[in-house]
C-alpha cells in the first residue's frame, strides 16, 4: 500500500474541508483498503469518517427509517426498529458478504461506491430512498448514475439515507458462490399506490425493472408475473453467469420476493 | 499399558495453532532482513527484449535489484522435473529449461523476471513498479486440447509435446472390444485447481558471512529434498552449507512439494547482497504461481457384455503440464493416474494413453490425490454410465467385476495386497440407506426439486514407494524415508522423522506410535521435523507415505532401541538376553522378576561403568549412547479403497445443486488415530466436492488467469457440505508391520465422481462437466423441462 495522510475529524465540516482530488471518505473500509492494499487505487488523504458522531444510528419515525452513513450492516440487521419497520431492510443487510463484512462495512459506503452486484442500492430504489448528503438530498433514483459512478460530487458526503417505510417488501439474492455478491439481487417493495421492483447485479448499474413493477402494481401477486420474460438484453454477461441466466433469475427471485412479502 | 495407536489422542498441534502461537515462515524476522519483491511478467507469452533496472536502483531504500542476467551468469540451476518418462515409440520426454528468473522469454502470467530488495516491503514494491521490462508480446497458448496444433513455444519442442506416453496393450484392447455387446464411452474435462494452501507460499534467508552458511526458511512439504535440489541442481550452495527449514506450514496439498523459483533466487541474491532476505506471497501471487492441479481433457471407452461384464478400457488422454515440467508434474498424469485408471475392478485388458502438453499456463503438479483423482474420475464416470445403459443397479455391476481374491494383480501395474471392495461398498449401502433412495426422491419430486443419487468405488496407490520399483519408473530418487530415535539420557525422547508435517498431525500421530513401541507416555516424545541440520534426510510429505513410510522407519528404529535395551538390560539384571522379555516400558528377567524400566536402561548407556550403588555396563561390542536410525523402504505401494455414496438435491429453476447426503467407507487398513484420519477424509470429501461443484480455475484465451482471487475463485465454505457420515473397513496391509494404508487423500479421489455421478443420475444421465455450476445445472434442467413437454 502507498502510503498516504490519515485524518480523523470529528465533524462533518472538517472531513469536506479535507477533502480533495485526491482524497478518499473511509467508513468501514470494506471496498477501499483493498483496492488500495491491492494497488488499484491509492489517495494522499484517507479521511476516516467514523469517529463524526451524527452520522450513525438508526431513527424510525411514522414513514420513514433513516439510517446514518456509517451504520454498520450488523446495526442494520440486529435494529429492532428496522427489523418491525422494514423487515426486509434488516434481512438485507444481514445477508450482506460475511460477518466479518458485517461487522465493519457501512451502508453510507456501499452506496457511496455503488457497486453492480451490491445489496444495498436495490433497497434504496425499491423504497423511494432519499440520500442526504452535507450539500443536500438527492432522490435514490438520481443518486446512483452508474458503475461505481453516484451523483456526489467531489467533498460531497453522504450523511444519512431516509428510507419509504412499505406496506410490504422483500429482497431475493442469488449470491456469486465465491464473492457472495449479488449475481441478481431482487427488492420487491409494495407502497401504498404502487409497486417499486428494483433489481441489482444484473446490470452495470441498480434500476427498476418498469415492467414487472407495473405488473405487480396492478395485481401484487406472484401470479401476476408468472411467465413473464425478462429481457436479457443489457444484462452483463461474464464467467460467473451468462445475461440469460441472470434474465431467468430476475423473474424468479421477483416471484420469490412477492410470495414472501 | 493399553495401545495407543487406535485411540483418539486430542492432537498436540492444535493448542498452539488455536491460539495463535504457530510459528510460520512469515511470522520469523532477521535483524537487517531486506523484503524481495518480484517482478513478474504480466504476459501469457513475451519475448523479453531488455530489462533496465537504473530507476528501480536509485528508487528510495532499494539494496538492490537482480535479472535473470545476473543468475545465469552465476550458473545457478533451474527448476526441475523429477520424473523421465519415455514416449510410447522409446524417446525421452522433452523438458524446457526452467530458469528461476526468466532471461529472454516469458511463458506464463507470474513468471518472475527480476527482483527488488529493499530496506521496507513498500520499497521494495515501488522499486519493483520502477523496473521496465520491454516485451514483444507472442501469441499464448491456453487450450491443452489445442496445443499440439499451435505454435510452439518451446524451442525444441515440437507440437508442445513432452511425451506420448502408453502404459498397456492396445492390440489386446483391440480385440476385447471386438468381443463386447457394448461399448460405453466418455468425455471427459478434469478441471483445473488451484491448490490454495492456507498460508501463501514464503521464505526468509539468512546468509551467515562467518560460515558461509545459508539458512533457508521455507514453506516446504520436504526440506530435505529441497536442499538436495538446491544443492544439485541449483548450485547455490553445498548441501553441507545449506540449511533448510521448514517450521509450521499451513496446508501444501502438494504445492508446497516443488523448489520454487523465489526459494532459488533469495538464497542465491542473500549471498550476493550479505543481507538476510524475506518474501511472503501475496494471494495473488498464490494464484498465478503456486503450481496447479488436475487439467485433463479424456475419451474414455470401457467394453462391456450385456450381463455386466466388463471386458476392456481404453482411455486417451490430453495433461496439461502448463508452462514447464516440474518435479511431479510428469508422473501425475503417468504413473500415478494409468496403473488405476481400471479402478477395483477386474478387466482383462486396459491400455492408457497420455499426451502431456505444454501451454501458457500455471505450471501443474502434484495436487491432493495426484493422478488417482482423474482416473477414478474416468473409470467410475463410465461404469455409472454403464450401469445406466446396461440397465443394471450402479451397485450390483461394481461388485460382479469386483476382484475377490487378494493379493489382486491388477490389469496393469499394481499388486494389490489386501482389501474387502464388497464389503465396503455392502457397508456404504446401508450407512446410506441406499435402498430407501427411490422414495426420497419421489419426496423431491413432489417439492418440484430433482434428486439424483451417485456411487463410486476407488481404490488408490499411495504410500510412495518403493524405490527400486519407481526408480525403474523414472523416479529421480528413491523414495524410502528415514528417522532417529534419540533417548535422551534423562528419558525423554526425540523422535526425528524425514516427513513433513503441514496438517497431517504428526507430532501427534508418530509420537503414539512411537510410545506404543517404547512403552512411554506420549508426552516423553517430541516428534521433530522439518530442519536439515535436525535428523538424519528425509524424502517429505506427498503422496500419502508419511505414516506408510515415515511412520514404519520410526517403529523400525523403536525395535533397534528396544533390541539394544534388552542387550543393556540383561547386563544389568545378570541374564541371559534371551530371559528378557520386553513390556509396557519395561524389561523384565523372566526368572526372576526383577525389571529395568526403558528409562533406567536409557540412562545407564548414557553412563557406562559402576559406581557405587549404580551399576550400569554396557555389554561388550555395544557403544554409549542410546540412538538409533532406520530407513525404510516399503515392498509395495498402500492400496486404501473404499465406496462413497453421495445424493444431491437440484432446484430446476436456479440450478443450484444441494449436497445432501454423503456416505465415505474407507479402508486404510489399521488405523492409529481415528479422530485425526476422520479429519484428514473431510478435508478431502470437502476438496472433491469443490472440484465437482465449485473451482472453477479460467484463463481467458490471451493466457491471463480470471480467477485469480477469492472474488471470482470458488473456495467451497462450511455451509457448502452436509455432515459426512463415515464408516471404515479395514483389512491391514501386508506391506508394513503396522498394517497401515495411507489416508490423506483418499477423500479428495473418490468424491469428484460420487458428486457428478449423483449430479447426472438427477438429470437424468445428461453428461455435464465439472464443476458442476448452477447455470450448467439450470441449461440442463431447461432440457429435462423442454423434452417433458414435448413427450406430454
Amino acid at each position: 500500500m502507498k502510503s498516504f495522510n490519515y485524518h480523523a475529524p470529528k465533524d462533518v465540516k472538517d472531513a469536506s474541508k479535507l477533502a480533495s482530488s485526491s482524497s478518499a471518505f473511509l467508513a468501514g473500509g470494506m471496498t477501499t483498503i483493498p483496492s488500495m492494499k491491492l494497488g488499484l487505487a491509492s489517495y494522499k488523504d484517507v479521511i476516516d469518517i467514523k469517529n463524526i458522531k451524527k452520522l450513525s444510528g438508526i431513527k424510525v419515525s411514522g414513514k420513514t427509517v433513516t439510517v446514518g452513513a456509517t451504520t454498520k450492516h450488523v446495526e442494520v440487521a440486529s435494529s429492532k426498529e428496522v427489523q418491525k419497520a422494514i423487515p426486509a431492510l434488516a434481512k438485507l443487510a444481514g445477508n450482506i458478504g460475511d460477518a466479518q463484512v458485517r461487522n465493519r462495512g457501512t451502508i453510507g459506503g456501499s452506496i457511496s461506491n455503488n457497486d453492480p452486484s451490491a445489496c444495498y442500492p436495490s433497497a434504496c430504489m425499491a423504497l423511494n430512498a432519499v440520500i442526504h448528503t452535507n450539500k443536500r438530498k438527492i432522490d435514490a433514483e438520481k443518486f446512483f448514475v452508474g458503475m461505481f459512478e453516484t451523483a456526489l460530487k467531489n467533498g460531497e458526503l453522504v450523511e444519512a439515507i431516509e428510507f419509504q417505510i412499505p406496506e410490504k417488501a422483500d429482497y431475493q439474492k442469488h449470491p456469486n458462490p465465491a464473492s457472495r455478491y449479488a449475481i441478481i439481487g431482487v427488492f420487491v417493495a409494495k407502497h401504498k399506490k404502487d409497486v417499486n421492483v428494483a433489481v441489482t447485479g444484473a446490470k452495470s448499474c441498480v434500476y427498476i425493472d418498469k415492467d414487472l413493477s407495473k405488473k405487480l402494481s396492478s395485481s401484487f401477486s406472484a401470479a401476476a408475473i408468472e411467465g413473464m420474460e425478462v429481457k436479457s438484453s443489457g444484462m452483463n454477461s461474464d464467467m460467473h453467469a451468462s445475461a440469460e441466466y441472470r434474465a431467468n433469475l430476475v423473474s424468479l427471485y421477483a416471484k420469490k420476493a412477492v410470495e414472501a412479502c | 499399558m493399553a495401545s495407543l495407536v487406535g485411540s483418539r489422542v486430542e492432537r498436540k498441534e492444535d493448542g498452539r495453532f488455536i491460539t495463535g502461537k504457530g510459528r510460520y515462515t512469515a511470522d520469523i524476522n532477521i535483524a537487517n532482513q531486506t523484503h524481495a519483491v518480484f517482478v513478474r511478467s504480466p504476459h501469457a507469452r513475451a519475448k523479453i527484449k531488455g530489462v533496465d533496472t537504473t530507476k528501480a536502483l536509485k528508487s528510495s531504500g532499494v539494496v538492490g535489484v537482480l535479472t535473470g542476467k545476473e543468475i545465469a551468469e552465476d550458473k545457478i540451476g533451474g527448476l526441475i522435473a523429477g520424473w523421465a518418462i519415455r514416449s510410447e515409440d522409446g524417446s525421452e520426454m522433452k523438458v524446457p529449461a526452467n530458469p528461476p528468473l526468466a532471461k529472454d522469454i516469458a511463458n506464463f502470467v507470474g513468471e518472475p523476471i527480476a527482483v527488488v530488495f529493499a530496506e521496507t516491503l513498500d520499497e521494495a514494491k515501488e522499486g519493483a513498479e520502477k523496473v521496465k521490462v520491454d516485451y514483444k508480446v507472442l501469441k499464448a497458448v491456453v487450450d491443452p486440447a489445442e496445443a499440439m496444433k499451435s505454435e510452439t513455444i518451446h524451442d525444441g519442442v515440437e507440437k508442445n509435446l513432452c511425451y506420448d506416453w502408453l502404459l498397456g496393450d492396445r492390440k489386446a484392447v483391440d480385440e476385447a472390444f471386438a468381443k463386447a455387446d457394448k461399448i460405453i464411452k466418455v468425455d471427459l474435462i478434469n478441471n483445473r485447481l488451484v491448490p490454495n494452501a492456507m498460508e501463501p507460499r514464503a521464505c526468509v534467508v539468512d546468509y551467515n558471512t562467518a560460515s558461509e552458511e545459508i539458512t533457508l526458511y521455507t514453506t516446504s512439504q520436504n526440506p530435505h529434498l529441497s536442499r538436495l535440489v538446491m544443492s544439485a541442481f541449483g548450485g547455490v550452495a553445498p548441501e553441507n552449507k545449506l540449511r533448510v527449514v521448514a517450521p509450521d506450514v499451513g496446508g501444501g496439498f502438494g504445492s508446497k512439494i516443488n523448489v520454487y523459483n523465489e526459494e532459488i533466487v533469495c538464497s542465491w541474491a542473500s549471498k550476493k547482497i550479505e543481507r538476510p532476505i524475506k518474501w511472503v506471497a501475496e494471494r495473488t501471487e498464490s494464484f498465478l504461481t503456486d503450481t496447479h492441479g488436475r487439467d485433463h481433457v479424456t475419451h474414455a471407452e470401457l467394453a462391456v457384455t450385456n450381463d455386466g461384464k466388463f471386458l476392456g478400457f481404453k482411455n486417451e488422454t490430453i495433461a496439461n503440464l502448463g508452462a514447464y515440467a516440474r518435479v511431479f508434474g510428469t508422473v501425475t498424469p503417468t504413473y500415478l493416474f494409468g496403473p488405476c485408471a481400471t479402478g477395483v475392478y477386474v478387466i482383462p485388458a486396459a491400455y492408457s494413453n497420455v499426451k502431456a502438453v505444454y501451454t501458457n499456463t500455471a505450471p501443474v503438479d502434484a495436487y491432493r490425490g495426484a493422478g488417482r483423482p482423474e482416473a477414478t474420475y474416468t473409470i467410475e464416470r463410465l461404469v455409472e454410465k454403464a450401469a445406466m445403459e446396461l440397465g443394471i443397479d450402479r451397485t450390483e455391476l461394481r461388485m460382479k467385476n469386483f476382484p475377490t481374491q487378494f493379493p489382486f494383480k491388477q490389469t496393469l501395474v499394481h499388486t494389490v495386497d489386501s482389501g474387502d471392495y464388497v464389503a465396503g461398498l455392502e457397508k456404504a449401502k446401508q450407512m446410506a440407506d441406499y435402498e430407501g433412495f427411490e422414495a426420497r426422491r419421489k419426496k423431491s419430486e413432489a417439492n418440484g426439486k430433482l434428486r439424483g443419487i451417485g456411487v463410486s468405488s476407488y481404490f488408490e496407490a499411495c504410500g510412495i514407494a518403493p524405490s527400486a520399483a519407481v526408480m525403474s519408473l523414472g523416479c529421480g530418487v528413491g523414495l524410502w524415508e528415514s528417522a532417529e530415535v534419540r533417548f535422551n539420557p534423562t528419558g525423554q525422547i526425540s523422535v526425528f522423522t524425514g516427513a513433513h508435517s503441514h496438517g497431517q498431525s504428526h507430532q501427534t500421530t508418530f509420537a503414539q506410535i512411537a510410545a506404543d513401541e517404547l512403552g512411554v507416555p506420549m508426552e516423553n516424545i517430541d516428534v521433530v521435523h522439518g530442519d536439515t541440520d535436525k535428523g538424519t534426510f528425509g524424502m517429505g510429505t506427498y503422496g500419502s507415505r508419511s505414516l506408510t513410510v515415515g511412520g514404519i522407519a520410526i517403529v523400525n528404529a523403536c525395535k533397534k532401541i528396544v533390541a539394544k535395551g534388552k542387550r543393556v538390560a540383561a547386563k544389568m539384571l545378570e541374564v541371559n538376553e534371551d530371559e528378557i522379555e520386553f513390556k509396557d516400558g519395561e524389561f523384565v528377567a523372566l526368572k526372576s522378576n526383577k525389571k529395568k524400566t526403558i528409562g533406567e536402561v536409557a540412562f545407564a548407556c548414557y553412563l557406562p561403568g559402576q559406581r557405587d550403588e549404580m551399576k550400569s555396563p554396557i555389554p561388550e561390542g555395544d557403544e554409549p549412547g542410546l540412538i538409533e536410525s532406520s530407513f525404510f523402504d516399503p515392498a509395495n505401494f498402500s492400496f486404501p479403497a473404499g465406496s462413497h455414496i453421495c445424493e444431491v438435491e437440484i432446484d430446476p429453476d436456479t440450478g443450484n445443486v444441494k449436497v445432501e447426503k454423503y456416505t465415505a467407507v474407507d479402508d486404510f487398513g489399521r488405523i492409529v488415530n481415528p479422530m485425526i484420519v476422520e479429519g484428514q477424509v473431510h478435508g478431502g470429501i470437502a476438496q472433491g466436492i469443490g472440484q465437482a461443484l465449485h473451482e472453477n480455475t479460467q484463463y481467458d484465451e490471451t493466457g491471463q488467469l480470471m480467477t485469480a482471487s477469492y472474488m471470482d475463485y470458488t473456495m467451497p465454505r462450511a455451509d457448502n457440505f452436509p455432515e459426512f457420515n463415515l464408516g471404515f473397513t479395514c483389512t491391514h496391509a501386508t506391506s508394513n508391520p503396522l498394517g497401515v494404508k495411507g489416508c490423506g487423500e483418499a477423500g479428495a479421489i473418490a468424491s469428484p465422481p460420487t458428486v457428478m455421478n449423483a449430479v447426472i443420475d438427477a438429470l437424468g444421465g445428461q453428461e455435464i462437466s465439472m464443476p458442476a455450476t448452477a447455470e450448467k445445472v439450470w441449461k440442463a434442467c431447461k432440457k429435462i423441462k423442454k423434452s417433458n413437454a414435448k413427450a406430454a
